[in-house]
């Protein structure tokens, strides 16, 4: 059973979007911090733009349980369209909360939520990402929505570790750091809740 | 040293710390990772493996076979289909007695085609005379990599080792985990100085050759004496092994099981999940317990006996389905042990989780549940059933 003291995360995404790279990081860096982590992907048919779940349990003793998370604290949606497709709040805990990828405000994409009457956050990552990369990669920004909203982890040693993190993960593209960076503080700034 | 990594991750950098002399490659779902991780440590140059590219697994395990006859240490890794595609050869890498090792990442094994975690692909292998080792997550899978050659080269085994981990739910979870300091690795492991081998030209020997009835069975015998003696092996290294890490393993792990009137029998990180159920169960006051099977074969039937003696009811889950109308292999074989103790505990066999069907904490409880409810009436109802498919009510 889940220990009081422990966070799960759900995630969902569409296959080739970088959410099992976030939930990925996500362990990683708080691990880093001293947490007992699990960060892992749960496959079905391997295909881009498919959806696929990752999850994270993050906690201050070693977790032996590895099954599905079923009753997530926090479940972030890394792309909107799945919101007609996936029952995303399935087990969402009634005080945690929904991280959702649009450019909707909470209050607009509430009725999208199959009665869903906790707390409801929007980011518009798909916007932050290509002004400030270039290009849609969403999840960078979803991460930080997700460590921002649930608290998990401190957000300025979440940012000094994950730069840490970035340095080991983009060793042959280090052009990428920089603007990774940016993308996780501006998500932090820019994170909506409702 | 503290990290967090994949199963996958693990074995790949249990590899580079190990730069065994050949690894023969091919990749396939979910351990493509421990050859491709291995392959950036080959192309950097921080090992100096012979790494062999081939056109399939027949072809991997074949290389595997020659080199470790030639006397070099050889590693594979592999998943579902890739093993069933290396069937022949492992019964003739056991028969020739080459110590290989091969990180077994569990799969399903087709029919119908499925990348997730069972146990088919393995236990299919299970009479291949081969010694398989099964960890319940990231760190075990590290660990039981690590003891797999000081097991299998040993003069006394001289038999190659599967060490087997769960696709995906272990090989691509990342967890934390302890690594050993690379120099303290390679002095566990020490040089592979095999007795005879091809290139030893003070004693030239042939490999493999026809084997006629008047020798045949001679040989077949040391190869099962050999696996007998291995328990004592597995045993000895896990006693090295705790030396170096901290970390102690033995035929079988037990859990809670001092004075355990009710107890699971499974395999790898389902063992993790049911953990979880026995400390709820406990809280409640039920005298719950579990063994989670790390060595399969060889098969630790007389420690087992001791283990589940003082037990009223058992469950045996199997996440293979070994169609003999009977059973799965982990039951027929926990069984049997059973069978010369006087006062036996009742047992069922549940066969779960096929193709990567989750195991839920639940799930484990309702086997408890099970269990409780045979102890009182000593009727155990259906002998051998299966959970959590959708298609038939379930018993549980």
């Amino acid at each position: 059973m889940a220990s009081n003291d422990m966070v799960e995360i759900r995630w969902h995404g569409r296959g080739g979007q970088g959410a099992k790279m976030a939930c990925m990081l996500l362990a990683d860096v708080a691990g880093l911090q001293g947490k007992y982590v699990q960060g892992f992907p749960e496959y079905g048919p391997e295909r881009m733009g498919a959806p696929i779940t990752a999850y994270n349990r993050i906690s201050e003793k070693r977790c032996n349980i590895h099954s599905n998370i079923y009753y997530p604290d926090y479940v972030v949606v890394v792309d909107e369209s799945l919101l007609d497709s996936v029952d995303v709040t399935g087990g969402l805990k009634e005080d945690g909360a929904i991280i959702i990828n649009t450019p909707s405000s909470p209050r607009e994409i509430r009725p999208r939520l199959n009665g869903w009457t906790g707390k409801v956050c929007t980011i518009d990552a798909r916007r932050i990402s290509e002004e400030v990369l270039g290009s849609n990669f969403p999840n960078t920004p979803m991460l930080a929505a997700a460590v921002k909203v649930s608290g998990v982890l401190e957000s300025g040693h979440f940012l000094a570790n994950i730069e840490e993190s970035f340095k080991h993960k983009f060793a042959a593209k280090p052009q990428l750091i920089e603007g990774n960076m940016a993308t996780l503080k501006k998500s932090m700034e820019e994170v909506r809740l409702g | 040293m503290s990290h967090r990594l994949s199963g996958n991750e693990a074995v790949a950098y249990a590899l580079k710390q190990i730069n065994p002399d050949v690894m023969g490659a091919f990749p396939i779902t979910p351990s493509t990772e421990i050859p491709e991780q291995f392959a950036n440590y080959v192309a950097n140059g921080e090992v100096n493996t012979e790494y062999v590219t081939v056109e399939s697994e027949h072809s991997s395990m074949s290389v595997c076979i020659a080199a470790q006859a030639a006397g070099a240490r050889s590693v594979s890794a592999t998943s579902s289909c890739g093993l069933a595609l290396m069937y022949e050869l492992l019964y003739v890498a056991a028969s020739c007695r080459l110590p290989i090792t091969l990180a077994c990442v569990n799969r399903a094994l087709s029919g119908p085609i499925n990348i997730n975690h069972d146990y088919s692909d393995s236990m299919g292998a299970r009479d291949s005379g081969w010694i398989q080792i099964y960890a319940e997550n990231n760190q075990e899978a590290y660990d039981n990599f690590i003891m797999a050659m000081p097991i299998g080269e040993h003069l006394s085994v001289r038999l190659p080792v599967m060490s087997c981990m769960d696709g995906f739910i272990t090989s691509h979870a990342v967890e934390n985990i302890e690594l050993l300091e690379t120099d303290a690795v390679r002095s566990f492991i020490g040089e592979y100085k095999p007795e005879n081998y091809l290139l030893k030209k003070e004693n030239p020997l042939a490999v493999g050759p026809y084997d006629i009835s008047p020798y045949y069975m001679e040989h077949k015998v040391q190869e099962a004496e050999a696996m007998k003696a291995a328990k004592a092996r597995i045993l000895e290294v896990a006693a090295e092994f705790a030396k170096i890490s901290g970390r102690s393993y033995g035929l079988f792990e037990e859990y809670r099981m001092e004075d355990a009137e009710f107890a699971l029998v499974l395999m790898g990180s389902s063992a993790g999940t049911a953990k979880a159920a026995v400390d709820k169960l406990r809280e409640d006051g039920v005298k719950a317990g579990l063994v989670k099977i790390r060595v399969f074969r060889p098969f630790p039937g007389e420690e087992l006996v001791r283990a589940l003696a003082g037990t009223r009811a058992v469950a045996v889950m199997d996440k293979s389905e070994g169609f003999s109308g009977s059973g799965g292999p982990l039951f027929a074989e926990t069984r049997s042990a059973l069978y010369d103790l006087k006062e036996r505990p009742h047992m069922i066999n549940i066969v779960f989780g096929l193709g990567g069907r989750d195991l839920k904490v639940e799930d484990v409880e309702k086997v408890f549940g099970r269990l409780a409810n045979i102890a009182v009436t000593g009727e155990i109802g259906p002998l051998y059933t299966h959970m959590g498919q959708r298609s038939k009510e379930e018993i549980v």
